[in-house]
């Protein structure tokens, strides 16, 4: 091998070990870490199914403690009755309408929070008064004082979400590289060029942090709101079935609602943040 | 009419924290003609760079003037070349386009000029130091400045690839007949690219010396030519002292 400088030499070395690694990898390892990506889930997929069966089985009243199979037939009955998509529909609805208020209003009042400080230092208070009150107070007071409609719902859900997302976006309005806004302000680039091409990319990884722990509260909270104060929804029909003594029909709602928000998750979020990180590869 | 009038009285740190007042520059007054490229060069830490941002209007806070010739834009290559790591050299060449309909040809125009013709596609986070100056460069000069400021353009780099960058900022200044600043600490670099020596002299920075250098076009070019304006500027104007006195040994050659 060449010598060179130590920087080149140490990477060189680097690459050269990663190189040999891959070739003395055999097929059949790469077989058998695929194996255990998939398999090892599965096992333990299948073992929490197991130990829920074997719950069943003991349970003395089986509608207050139902197998599995008897959960997924529930799934089965309300979705070919048209019930589980009609309210899974009107909750995405509710989530996707204050996600977006609570991002849009978060994102504006933590980039003017990170960028002065003089807006910082007057909305704190505010931000730890919201951040601290208990979700549950506003929604009443959203109901008590809006009325029991939907706007109200809409609004209960956005108020408890936009502290946190205001928290998180400051910090990324923070760290904005000073220099290339330098740069931006000599060339005269226009502001919403200076937005959309400098500013915003930067704030990307706190934008999708927000967004995530977002969507994460907004789904508890908008079930916490239909129950309280809606006809309809997931929140409604687990009131329902609480009513009803229905373990079955309370288990198949919330496993669909798993599955809709990890396939959010896969569908979604995941291939987005990987094209908005492209350039660091 | 001159393409920029200096004419600063005092520049002033405000104090921070614990820290008191520091006063950065003291008088310097100076103008520029159009075409005219003048070297700013003084010790470390004598203002060089906080001149530039004046001159730039980044700091606006300072006793005295300053004009540039109305109408004209500022182009401005940092001693970091300050690209957007997450969008290509051809995009970060278009941020300071004006959208019209040209951009695409002027943008292929200059990057073929830098020398970076095959490279407008790859992102900036992937460029080396060496092209990443380069594109600063392309970027700079694509919007055809009234005054460009440059602040120490070659530093970090190795000897073969500044030579090779300075050879091209030679060309590319006397292709656009651009008028502009460079601050440097090389008085070869000085000789071979400037037509004046701003000197200033160690902090706070007061114009010490203001030097025509005296070398044609073809004279710039060669080593032998700027070498000599070097040792006479060396010896005429009491730099050996400046470097005694306020400089890094390797700062003054």
């Amino acid at each position: 091998m060449a010598h060179s400088g130590p920087v080149s030499a140490t990477r060189a070395t680097r690459r050269s070990a990663a190189a040999a690694a891959g070739e003395r990898r055999s097929p059949w390892a790469a077989a058998g870490e695929a194996w255990s990506r998939i398999l090892l889930p599965a096992i333990s997929i299948l073992a929490l199914l197991a130990l829920w069966q074997l719950a069943a089985s003991q349970a003395a009243n089986p509608r207050l403690m139902p197998a599995p199979l008897t959960v997924f037939q529930a799934l089965i009955d309300e979705t070919a009755r048209g019930e589980l998509p009609y309210h899974l529909a009107v909750t995405l609805l509710r989530v996707a309408a204050s996600f977006a208020l609570a991002m849009s209003i978060g994102i504006a009042v933590g980039l003017a929070m990170g960028r002065s400080q003089l807006v910082d230092r007057l909305g704190n208070p505010w931000l730890l008064f919201f951040l601290n009150l208990p979700a549950l107070v506003t929604i009443i007071l959203a109901y008590i004082w809006i009325g029991l409609i939907e706007a109200a719902a809409i609004t209960a859900v956005a108020l408890n979400k936009i502290p946190n997302v205001a928290v998180t976006i400051r910090e990324g309005a923070r760290a904005l590289d000073p220099g290339l806004m330098e740069m931006a302000q000599v060339f005269r680039v226009p502001r919403l060029r200076v937005l959309r091409e400098i500013v915003l990319p930067q704030l990307y990884p706190y934008l999708a942090a927000a967004a995530r722990s977002g969507l994460a509260l907004i789904w508890k909270i908008v079930l916490v709101v239909e129950l309280l104060g809606r006809s309809n929804g997931v929140g409604f029909q687990l009131g329902v079935y609480f009513q009803l003594f229905d373990v079955a029909g309370i288990l198949a709602y919330a496993l669909a609602f798993i599955a809709v928000v990890q396939l959010i998750e896969w569908g979604i979020l995941q291939p987005l943040e990987q094209r908005l990180s492209r350039w660091r590869r | 009419m001159p393409a920029l009038t200096v004419a600063i009285e005092a520049k002033w740190f405000p104090p921070v924290g614990d820290a008191p007042a520091k006063h950065v520059l003291g008088e310097i007054a100076f103008s520029m003609a159009p075409g005219e490229v003048l070297a700013l060069t003084g010790p470390s830490g004598c203002g060089k760079t906080t001149l530039l941002n004046l001159i730039a209007g980044l700091d606006r806070s300072f006793d005295g003037r300053i004009e540039p010739a109305p109408g004209r834009r500022l182009a401005y290559v940092f001693q970091e070349p300050r690209l957007l790591p997450w969008r290509t050299v051809e995009e970060n060449i278009r941020l300071v386009l004006d959208g019209g309909a040209h951009d695409d040809a002027r943008v292929r125009t200059i990057l073929a000029e830098v020398g970076l013709g095959s490279a407008g596609k790859l992102f900036a986070s992937r460029l080396s130091l060496g092209m990443a100056r380069r594109a600063a460069v392309a970027r700079a000069f694509v919007i055809e400045p009234g005054l460009l400021l440059l602040d120490e353009p070659f530093v970090s780099l190795d000897e073969q690839t500044a030579a090779r960058l300075r050879l091209l900022l030679r060309q590319l200044l006397a292709l656009h007949r651009t008028t502009a600043i460079l601050v440097t600490h090389n008085l070869r670099e000085a000789a071979a690219l400037a037509h004046r020596l701003i000197l200033l002299s160690a902090s706070p920075g007061r114009l010490l010396g203001d030097i025509e250098v005296p070398l044609s076009e073809a004279e710039r070019q060669d080593e032998r030519a700027n070498e000599a304006v070097r040792a006479s500027l060396l010896a005429a104007h009491g730099l050996g002292e400046l470097d005694r006195l306020a400089a890094p040994a390797e700062a003054w050659p």
